[in-house]
């Protein structure tokens, strides 16, 4: 379909759900996309498009800060204009918006959670994925192409079963695939191979992908045109606190004050928690993603290899985009190490042979906030007024709308969104309410 | 990266596991308190730059090693032995 055909056939359903943008819109710059805009604009040469959100300087003091201009950070801001009608509201981000793992991720979005807590969590990010194109007014290539998890043995099928009656009975959707229905699926695979040979594969038809970077844009641009104040190139220097409450914080463009501040920063949790005494239960990891040269379609779903830890899709550039695991070791430096790259060319190969007749273009490293049982944060810090959201391990994109809507809530009403609610910082230290999804137990480095 | 073992010499990063930071040589006394177990568990200083950690040189010659590395550079600042000694 072709980019205006795919706006016009939106058109309809995005004019019956504008209440966000509706009513004393404030001082945001951005002009609603549609069918019409392009005609128009195009018929004037393409010199009407302006940009997406203002670039204001910081004011002395806001209601809310949230330091972090990522996908969490800036769906936080949305949410807490669209939702809560908190519109003095600044995001504060050390580089250009989205310039962290928001950018770095491989896109995808799913729903395949099967422990209470992550699994009324996940159910409600997808169900905001679907909306969030016509919410933002805002094409982020959301495309539901489904997500294949290959099993190995019929340990795994069961495995596999289980987790798929957890996902019906969390409201989502999941097909348990035998042999036969693998193979007419994914014709392209090695189903004989003589290590893990293919059995089956549990399908979950509404997972797939996104264009990542555009789901930072979509919220960056909706929460400007709410008032929201995006504030790049400002780096957090310090946090002030007094008497056990947060006053506001110290910048590299001067002091600004708030009575609420929230860390959403995944990446860098640890130092900008410690600016607040905080010391957090997460270690910094890195995770490697690869993408070849743009090829005809040829992969349809994001298909995972769990045995070879190895997942693989196809954006719709073209590029195989696939990765591994964690290279294992604390890392910072935003790219990996070769074992962990050669591992995942391997299991790509065993899996897919066909993968050998691509050329890989550039391979880089996500930093991931691991916690000790793979799960997220999202809860007050022990401070008055202090939020954290971290520890979104190596799954932080698909969150991205739910995290942001379930951090708005907790911000805006101090009580935990119901889909959030097992997101407590203080799990650790209790031992109430962990959630190894792994089952390898809650503890660093087995993650 | 190449992590030179005291015994061994240079060798390959295959060769060796990571175990985390070496905070987990210092263990609490068993009538620590449950906020120091908490810390010693838990907590990390998790820094963007020199740490110190323990990896074990299992495919070569079994020992385990602190190594003190920068996490932003990947560079190797220093391998020694764990000695069973109490850390001071």
């Amino acid at each position: 379909m072709s980019p205006v055909a795919r706006l016009m056939s939106r058109r309809s359903i995005a004019m019956r759900r504008h209440r966000c943008f509706a009513g004393g819109r404030p001082a945001g710059s951005g002009m609603r996309y549609n069918a019409f805009q392009i005609l128009k604009q195009g018929l004037a040469g393409n010199r009407g498009w302006r940009p997406a959100w203002r670039k204001p300087d910081p004011k002395p003091e806001y209601d809310v800060l949230i330091i972090g201009g990522g996908g969490h950070g800036l769906a936080t801001a949305y949410y807490l204009a669209a939702e809560h009608g908190l519109r003095n509201v600044a995001v504060l981000e050390k580089g250009y918006l989205g310039s962290g793992n928001v950018g770095r991720n491989t896109t995808i979005v799913r729903a395949n959670y099967g422990l209470p807590g992550n699994s009324q969590f996940y159910s409600h990010s997808l169900r905001l994925w679907e909306g969030l194109e016509q919410e933002l007014n805002y094409n982020v290539m959301h495309s539901q192409r489904g997500i294949i998890n290959l099993f190995h043995s019929d340990g795994q099928r069961d495995a596999a079963a289980r987790r798929g009656n957890a996902m019906l009975n969390q409201g989502d959707d999941a097909i348990l695939l035998d042999r036969a229905e693998c193979r007419a699926m994914l014709p392209y695979l090695d189903h004989d191979q003589t290590r893990f040979p293919i059995y089956g594969g549990l399908y979950h038809p509404r997972g797939g992908t996104a264009r990542h970077d555009a789901v930072a844009w979509g919220y960056a641009r909706g929460a400007d045109r709410q008032g929201v104040d995006l504030i790049e190139t400002c780096e957090v220097t310090g946090i002030d606190i007094a008497g056990g409450k947060v006053t506001g914080v110290q910048t590299t463009r001067g002091a600004i004050r708030a009575r609420k501040v929230a860390i959403v920063v995944a990446g860098r949790s640890s130092q900008v928690a410690a600016m607040a005494g905080l010391r957090l239960p997460i270690e910094s990891h890195v995770l490697q993603a690869f993408v070849t040269e743009g090829l005809k379609p040829v992969i349809d779903h994001v298909v995972t290899y769990g045995m070879g830890h190895f997942y693989i899709s196809q954006s719709d550039k073209g590029g195989l985009v696939f990765g591994g695991d964690l290279d294992f070791y604390p890392s910072y430096a935003a790219r990996g190490n070769l074992p962990m790259a050669e591992h995942v060319m391997e299991a790509g190969m065993t899996l897919m042979p066909m993968l050998g007749r691509a050329r890989v273009l550039r391979s880089w490293g996500g930093i991931m906030d691991m916690s000790p049982d793979g799960s997220p944060i999202i809860d007050h810090a022990p401070v008055d007024g202090l939020f954290v959201n971290c520890g979104w391990c190596y799954g932080g994109f698909k969150a991205v709308p739910g995290s942001g809507h379930c951090f708005a809530h907790l911000i805006a009403t101090g009580q935990p969104h119901p889909a959030a609610a097992r997101y407590r910082l203080d799990r650790f230290e209790t031992g109430r309410g962990l959630m190894d999804e792994e089952g390898t137990g809650a503890q660093h480095n087995l993650h | 990266m190449l992590i030179p073992c005291p015994l061994c010499g240079p060798r390959d990063l295959r060769e060796f596991s990571p175990r985390g930071a070496a905070v987990t040589l210092e263990r609490p006394d068993a009538e620590a308190l449950p906020e120091e177990w908490h810390a010693y568990l838990h907590l990390r200083d998790n820094p963007a730059g020199a740490t110190r950690e323990l990896w074990w040189h299992g495919a070569g010659c079994g020992a385990w090693l602190i190594v003190e590395r920068n996490t932003v550079t990947h560079e190797v600042i220093g391998v020694s032995l764990v000695t069973g000694e109490p850390e001071q």
